[in-house]
């Protein structure tokens, strides 16, 4: 089971390097979404570090919604994913291991590019801690609830926009807590509860959504 | 395709479901999962509903606008509570019953549970816009603001875009039962939103006020208000059975005529 477990990982890490240029794109997105709030906004200093929290989290959590469409899209077309579904391998093992691959292509990718956004954005020298801790602990949540909206729309018309309607309001929690870490640490409170919380909807999700999404792919191969 | 409705030689036939046999408790349960049997039940559950509607809104209007006192704060435009507080029940009673019936249609296949589920998500996102209004209404003499970013707002705000989701996904599929399905789990999903609204209050230090009807140790609201508040409750809650069920029936035709389309063109 672990073997089939990695191999899926494996082969859907390979296809995303492979790919290239389409796996870079969420972080692209997520660059070029920081850049025009300072053009937007306007170059103050000050205004820029209070909301620098707010528009790296909003961004993160954009670039990583518009990247969960391929996360079974491809797969289902192609009948790749019906191959799979009548492995031995159970499908929320399959999910876990498409959700993991997903993470280390555009998870990673987005908390190691946010500390330069963050000094593009005058975020404050204090904040940085949390800003890494808080993003590794949202961005695999949030592949995670992606995952079953993804699911969902398999098959569906308008796919992309759908997804964009259900999954946004799933990941409110994220944002509030992400930004209220953030933001604790820059005017020098605890920062630990909101991680904790955010930690807490990590494993919650990790229990609910394999179980959740398997369903979801069920009913769209059915 | 899997709506209850089967073709054969003689065309759509409402087919009764496997565990129609099982017999004992769950008899009545799987009794109204027969389209047809739901529809006798419904034409005479109906007009006692519509009837019911009529008399307590009434009812509970006069009480409301008129023989109830003003409050001795907030005035005569107390009164937006009778319609603010019923709608916000709604929106959440409406949500579970969403919910359940999901859940009730993808295990056991119910075909009317489905149904059911389906024709609640318009009536519970209007419910949910109604108490958004009065709410902001409300609040524009009482707070100062038409919003604020407080827990119970935003998580209400999240409850109208998951029904706006529902129905969006529900939409979206070709194939009907397809869209009933995946709309169910996501419904499932979502029902994790309906206690962070009921308990928001408690958690959070919101401007939004804390429960007075619903909590332990009785209501602290005074009978005046405390009677034509529950009486616009129950108005509100027949109106939802009325409509939902006239909905439903509405479903189940037209699914019906689609079997007959189907037949049609299949010759």
């Amino acid at each position: 089971m672990l073997s089939g477990f990695l191999e899926v990982m494996r082969r859907d890490v390979r296809l995303a390097v492979r790919q290239g240029m389409d796996s870079l794109m969420a972080v692209v997105f997520f660059v070029i979404a920081c850049v025009l709030f300072p053009l937007g906004v306007g170059p103050e200093p000050q205004t820029l570090a209070r909301i620098a929290s707010g528009i790296l989290c909003v961004a993160a959590l954009l670039a990583a919604m518009l990247s969960l469409e391929r996360l079974f899209q491809a797969d289902y077309e192609d009948g790749t994913l019906e191959q799979v579904a009548l492995s031995p391998l159970p499908l929320e093992a399959v999910v876990v291991a498409k959700v993991a691959a997903h993470w280390l292509v555009t998870g990673l990718p987005l908390i190691a590019a946010s500390p330069v956004l963050a000094i593009l954005l005058q975020l404050d020298a204090k904040s940085y801690p949390a800003l890494l801790a808080a993003l590794a602990l949202t961005t695999p949540t949030l592949s995670l609830i992606g995952a079953v909206g993804a699911a969902l729309v398999l098959g569906a018309r308008r796919g992309g926009v759908l997804l964009a309607l259900l999954v946004l309001p799933l990941y409110i929690p994220e944002l509030i807590f992400a930004v209220a870490a953030i933001d604790a640490a820059g005017f020098g409170y605890p920062v630990q509860p909101h991680l904790l919380l955010l930690a807490g909807l990590l494993v919650a999700a990790v229990v609910l959504v394999p179980w959740t999404a398997a369903a979801a792919l069920r009913q769209a191969l059915a | 395709m899997d709506d209850g409705n089967e073709m054969s030689e003689a065309g759509p036939v409402v087919r009764d479901r496997p565990g129609e046999r099982w017999g004992g408790r769950w008899n009545v349960f799987n009794r109204y999962a027969n389209p047809t049997r739901f529809m006798q039940l419904s034409a005479k559950l109906v007009p006692w509903f519509a009837g019911a509607t009529v008399l307590l809104m009434a009812a509970g209007l006069y009480f409301a606008l008129f023989a109830s006192p003003p409050d001795y704060q907030q005035g005569e435009s107390v009164r937006i509570m009778y319609v603010h507080v019923p709608a916000a029940w709604m929106a959440m009673f409406c949500y579970t019953s969403m919910a359940v019936a999901s859940a009730i249609g993808l295990i056991w296949r119910h075909p009317v549970a489905e149904m059911t589920a389906k024709a609640t998500a318009p009536i519970g996102a209007c419910f949910t816009f109604l108490a958004l209004v009065t709410g902001s209404l409300w609040g524009k003499p009482m707070w100062g603001t038409w919003w604020v970013w407080d827990a119970r707002l935003t998580s209400v705000l999240v409850l109208f875009f998951l029904y706006l989701g529902y129905m969006a996904l529900e939409n979206a599929f070709d194939d009907p039962a397809r869209g009933t399905r995946a709309a169910g789990i996501l419904a499932l999903v979502g029902f994790v939103n309906v206690p962070i609204i009921k308990f928001s209050v408690d958690w959070w230090n919101t401007l939004h006020q804390p429960a007075s009807v619903v909590r332990m140790g009785g209501p602290t609201i005074d009978s005046s208000m405390l009677i034509p508040l529950l009486v616009m409750a129950g108005a509100f809650t027949c109106y939802y059975f009325w409509v939902v069920l006239v909905r439903v029936r509405g479903e189940i035709i037209a699914s019906r005529i689609r079997g007959l389309r189907l037949r049609q063109v299949h010759g």
